[in-house]
């Protein structure tokens, strides 16, 4: 049943990220670039969607909160972050959407795959001195959640409100932010600019 | 694209993709598999990586540190790769390649316009790029503990103070690092 479910949900969340084009290098790079958004929009509105669903859920019972898995917060998490990001922007790929543009017949998504698993085995390798280094120590409590989930495993910052008040507040507020962010943004000084509406401007840039 | 979603129908459907993995099962996640597919080729060469150890909390254990902790938490999956996790991962690929073939057709080159402007057209470079940038890339989510899925997604969603750390350090990278490299233009 697990099995059948992997299968099912697995295929469901790459025809989802294809179909959004998560797995479309170029798509990537122009959201990092800060040029098209569509892509940030999307991203933004299935958080807070997903944020407002899990906890409206696990209120009424709907949703188990044995379910749930909240990682550990630790100086590593931002450090790492960091480095998945520089890759991210200069391929256009992470993980789970080079898998899916390899799916969809992408050559580079092939070697994004294959240096994945070198950098996965290096970090094999090195755990135990990360480990040693105090960088995978964790902060506060560890595995700490903003809403409370209920769940006595994990600590949450906001303990005196209900969860799903402080889901639904945080939830809404990202919808709202994707709602309102742009679809596409101008370079500075494109000459593209719909405000922009002095001639003299234009002709001054010559490039693009 | 062809057969792109418009942002809020592809925000809805990407929500409850996570929302319904939750529910049913437990919050999605990728990079972690990345480690159990080493773990299979390693074991290809050396046949006591992973050993059953009914003393270990999972009832496996391995040489390698790594896929020891938590209790024999990553050498349980090595030992049975047929395990939800892995399957998800490998489904992944084949939701992509359905979705190519179901009206979802890429008309980008194998080169992406954005990359090719700055880098030139040049296949050598792009595929050994992206191999280095993979290498960095899954590196750091096994620092960090997870991907764009495991901690973005489903960590934001839980609201887990992990999910919000590691989307900052992401975003704080990457998209300084995206207009530096390629520009605005």
């Amino acid at each position: 049943m697990q099995i059948f479910l992997a299968v099912l949900l697995g295929t469901l969340f790459g025809f989802v990220l294809h179909r959004i084009a998560a797995a479309s290098p170029q798509v990537i790079i122009d959201m990092l670039r800060l040029r098209d958004l569509r892509l940030m929009k999307t991203i933004i509105f299935a958080i807070g969607l997903a944020t407002c669903g899990l906890f409206v859920g696990l209120a009424t019972g709907l949703i188990d909160a044995a379910h749930l898995s909240v990682k550990a917060s630790y100086a590593g998490v931002i450090a790492g972050g960091g480095l998945l990001g520089l890759g991210w922007a200069i391929s256009g790929f992470c993980p789970g959407t080079s898998l899916v543009a390899a799916g969809a017949g992408r050559k580079d998504a092939l070697y994004f795959i294959g240096g994945g698993l070198v950098g996965a085995f290096c970090y094999m390798l090195a755990y135990p001195w990360f480990k040693q280094s105090g960088i995978l120590d964790p902060i506060s409590a560890g595995k700490v959640t903003v809403a409370a989930t209920g769940s006595e495993a994990y600590p949450a910052l906001a303990a005196g409100l209900p969860g799903w008040l402080t889901a639904l507040l945080i939830g809404v507020a990202l919808m709202v932010v994707a709602w309102r962010l742009p679809l596409k943004m101008q370079p500075p000084g494109s000459g593209h600019s719909p405000t922009r509406r002095h001639p003299g401007t234009r002709t001054a840039n010559t490039a693009g | 694209m062809q057969g792109q979603w418009s942002w809020l129908k592809g925000g809805i459907a990407l929500g409850l993709t996570f929302l319904l993995a939750i529910a049913v099962v437990k919050p999605i996640g990728v990079s972690t598999q990345f480690v159990i597919a080493d773990g299979l080729i390693w074991s290809l060469f050396d046949r006591d990586l992973v050993t059953q150890d009914s003393t270990a909390k999972n009832g496996f254990s391995s040489h390698n540190a790594y896929l020891d902790k938590s209790g024999g938490k990553y050498a349980k999956s090595v030992a049975n790769p047929v395990n939800y996790g892995f399957v998800f991962v490998l489904a992944m690929i084949a939701g992509g390649f359905l979705s190519s073939r179901l009206g979802g057709r890429n008309r980008e080159s194998e080169i992406p316009d954005v990359w090719a402007q700055r880098f030139g057209d040049k296949p050598a470079l792009r595929m050994g790029m992206s191999f280095a940038a993979g290498a960095v890339v899954v590196f750091g989510a096994r620092l960090a503990g997870g991907c764009t899925s495991g901690h973005m997604m489903s960590g934001m969603m839980q609201t887990s103070l992990s999910g919000y750390m590691f989307a900052l350090g992401a975003f704080a990278v990457a998209i300084p690092t995206a207009m530096l490299v390629f520009g605005r233009r």
